[in-house]
C-alpha cells in the first residue's frame, strides 16, 4: 500500500493544516509520499522533506503551479495515480476543491473530512455539521480521502530528509486561469485554523460594537467570528459566520458573546476544547454547552476582559 | 444559454437532528424537509443571470424519492423554468449524482451548471467537482461572485484566508458559497404558476447509471454530549480559571 499526500505551503512554510492532516496517514499501512507543487519554493521543499513519516517527496517545480488550480493539480495526481492506493489531502478549500475532481477521474466514491482512520477501509467522519458521527467503510479499491485537520496533532518536521523527486507536469489542461488573490490582510489568524476565537451574536446590537471583540481578540491573538443572527442582522460580513451554514471550527478556546446558542450555531463550534459564554440571559442555551459561563452585560464586561488580559 | 441547477432535499437547517436509536442513521420520518440552503443560493443565482438577459432557460434537477418533486417545485416557484426528477429510493452518493448529471449535461448542453457547494446532510462537498471531472469542464467552487463575459465566466471564490478569482472557459461548473446572494422567497402567484411548469421524470436506469452505494454506513451515533460547566461571577474569576484550570490563555 502506498499513500500520496498533497502538501500545501504558504510563504515558504508548510501549512499547519497539512501537517495536522498528514498525521492521519500514520494509521494507514505502507509508505507515504508527499506531493508539493510550485516554483522557487526550496524552503518549503526542504521543510516538507523532513516531515515525520514521509518516505518520498514529489515536487512539481513549475511556475504554472505557483497558484493551484484544481484542473491542473488533478492532472498531476492522475499522471502518477497508478502508483498509489490512497490519496489524501487536508480538508482546506484547496483539498476540498481538488480531491473530488481526482476521485471522479478515478471512479472512486470519496470520503470527505475524516476525523479518524479505523482500518484500511473504514473511517469516521461527521455528518449534519457534527450533529451525528458516522463510521463508514468503502468498497472502492483506491481510496480518496480528505482529512479534517482539527482532529489530528501536527506532524513534526525534524526527521531526516527523505528523497525528493522532481516530476514534470504532463497533459495539463488550460480550461481555467488564475486571475488573482485577495487575502484578508490581518495579523489575526484565519477562523478555521485559529487556536482562539471570540464570536459575537445579536446581543452585540450593531456592527460598530464588534470593535469591543476586536480589542479582546487583539490581546488573545484570536480570530473574530459571529453567529448567523449577527450576520443576518448585517452587523458583519458572512465570512465571519460560525455555524452549520458558515464555518465549522474547533479551537482551543471559543468565547461566545451575546450569542443565545441556536442549534445552527452550536453545530459549528461545539467541538471547541473550552467554551466560554457571556450572556445577560441566564436561560440562554449557550450555557448548556459552556465550560465557563458568565451572566453579565457584555458592554460592561468586554472592556474588563480586555483590561484583564 | 441554459443553466442547469441540481437541487437537494434535506432536513430543514433549523430542525434538531436526531440519531436513530438503532444507529443506522438520522431520523427523517415526520421531519420538516427543505431545499438545501446552498442549492437555494444556486437557484437564485441562475435566476439573476436569466433576469440579466444572459440565460434563456433554467432547469432544476433533483435525484431521490417522490418527495423531491416538492423541492423541484420550490425551484420552479422561485423562477426555474422546468424540472427533471430522477426517481430512486437508493441512498445516492455524490459520485453517482455526478454521473447522472453528466448524462443530463450531454443531452441538455447547459452553458453553466450552478450547484450548492455542499448539502448540509452528508456534508460531502463533492458533487460539483466530480461533475466537472466527468464532463472535463473547469470548476469555480465556493463562489461569492459570478461575472459572465462572452465565452468565459469570472468566478470569485471564498478560500481559506480570503478570496481568489479565476476565469473559466464555458461551459463551466460553479458551486455556491453563502455570500453569493440572498435567495428570494417565492410569491404566492409564482407558487401557483410553478404547478403548471413541466417536470420530466426519469430513473437512474434511463441514464445507464448504477447508483448502488459504494461506501457502507456501518454506524451512526450521537456526538458525545458536552456537559454544562460552571458559572463564574466575574471577569477576574473567568480569566483566572482560563489560565490555571483550562490552561488555554
Amino acid at each position: 500500500m502506498t499513500t500520496l499526500f498533497y502538501i500545501e505551503h504558504n510563504n515558504g512554510k508548510i501549512s499547519d493544516q497539512s501537517l495536522k492532516a498528514i498525521t492521519a496517514t500514520t494509521n494507514i499501512e505502507g509508505d507515504v509520499h508527499g506531493l508539493i507543487v510550485g516554483s522557487n519554493i526550496s524552503d518549503a521543499v526542504a521543510e516538507a522533506s523532513k516531515i515525520s513519516g514521509l518516505n518520498k517527496l514529489l515536487h512539481v517545480d513549475d511556475e504554472a503551479f505557483d497558484n493551484v488550480l484544481a484542473e491542473k493539480l488533478t492532472q498531476v495526481m492522475l499522471n502518477v495515480a497508478n502508483d498509489y492506493d490512497y490519496f489524501l489531502a487536508a480538508a482546506t478549500t484547496t483539498g476540498k476543491n481538488v480531491m473530488p475532481r481526482l476521485a471522479a477521474k478515478l471512479d472512486v466514491s470519496q470520503i470527505s473530512e475524516i476525523v479518524s482512520v479505523e482500518s484500511a477501509d473504514t473511517f469516521i467522519r461527521t455528518i449534519y455539521a457534527g450533529n451525528a458521527i458516522a463510521t463508514v467503510q468503502t468498497t472502492d479499491a483506491k481510496k480518496v480521502l480528505t482529512v479534517r485537520p482539527t482532529a489530528f496533532k501536527a506532524a513534526t518536521t525534524d526527521s531526516a530528509e527523505c528523497e525528493v523527486v522532481n516530476i514534470t507536469a504532463e497533459n495539463i489542461p488550460s480550461i481555467s486561469e488564475f486571475i488573482g488573490e485577495e487575502l484578508t490582510k490581518s495579523d489575526r489568524p484565519e477562523l478555521t485554523s485559529a487556536k482562539t476565537i471570540i464570536s459575537g451574536g445579536r446581543g452585540m446590537q450593531n456592527g460598530e460594537n464588534f470593535e469591543l471583540l476586536d480589542k479582546v481578540a487583539e490581546k488573545l491573538g484570536a480570530a473574530v467570528g459571529a453567529s448567523r443572527a449577527a450576520v443576518d442582522a448585517g452587523f458583519v460580513p458572512n465570512d465571519y459566520q460560525v455555524g452549520q451554514t458558515g464555518k465549522v471550527v474547533a479551537p482551543e478556546l471559543y468565547i461566545a458573546v451575546g450569542i443565545s446558542g441556536a442549534i445552527q450555531h452550536l453545530a459549528g463550534m461545539k467541538d471547541s476544547k473550552v467554551i466560554v459564554a457571556i450572556n445577560k440571559d441566564e436561560e440562554a442555551p449557550i450555557f448548556d454547552v459552556a465550560d465557563y459561563g458568565l451572566v453579565a452585560d457584555l458592554f460592561q464586561v468586554l472592556p474588563e476582559l480586555e483590561q484583564a488580559l | 444559454m441554459k443553466i442547469l441547477v441540481p437541487v437537494k432535499r434535506v432536513i430543514d437547517p433549523y430542525v434538531n437532528i436526531r440519531v436513530k436509536s438503532d444507529q443506522t442513521g438520522v431520523e427523517t420520518e415526520n421531519v420538516k424537509m427543505s431545499m438545501n440552503p446552498f442549492c437555494e443560493i444556486a437557484v437564485e443565482e441562475a435566476i439573476r443571470i436569466k433576469e440579466a438577459g444572459k440565460a434563456e432557460e433554467i432547469i432544476a434537477v433533483s435525484i431521490g424519492n417522490q418527495s423531491c418533486q416538492e423541492t423541484i417545485r420550490t425551484a420552479l416557484a422561485m423562477g426555474a423554468d422546468r424540472g427533471i426528477h430522477v426517481l430512486t429510493e437508493e441512498r445516492v452518493e455524490p459520485i453517482s449524482v455526478a454521473k447522472i448529471l453528466a448524462k443530463i449535461c450531454e443531452s441538455e448542453s447547459p452553458g453553466l451548471i450552478i450547484s450548492g457547494k455542499q448539502a448540509i446532510d452528508g456534508d460531502n462537498n463533492q458533487t460539483g467537482q466530480m461533475l466537472a471531472a466527468l464532463t472535463d469542464m473547469p470548476q469555480g467552487t465556493f463562489a461569492s461572485k459570478i461575472e459572465i463575459d462572452g465565452e468565459k465566466v469570472k468566478v470569485t471564490r471564498e478560500i481559506d484566508g480570503g478570496l481568489q478569482t479565476v476565469n473559466l472557459n464555458m461551459p463551466a461548473i460553479i458551486t455556491t458559497d453563502l455570500r453569493l446572494n440572498e435567495p428570494r422567497y417565492a410569491s404566492l402567484p409564482n407558487i401557483m404558476k410553478a404547478k403548471k411548469k413541466p417536470i420530466d421524470q426519469k430513473s437512474p436506469e434511463d441514464f445507464g447509471i448504477n447508483v448502488s452505494p459504494r461506501v457502507n454506513i456501518l454506524k451512526v451515533i450521537e456526538p458525545p454530549k458536552r456537559q454544562a460547566g460552571i458559572k463564574v461571577e466575574s471577569i477576574e474569576e473567568l480569566v483566572e480559571k482560563l489560565k490555571s484550570e483550562a490552561g488555554v490563555i
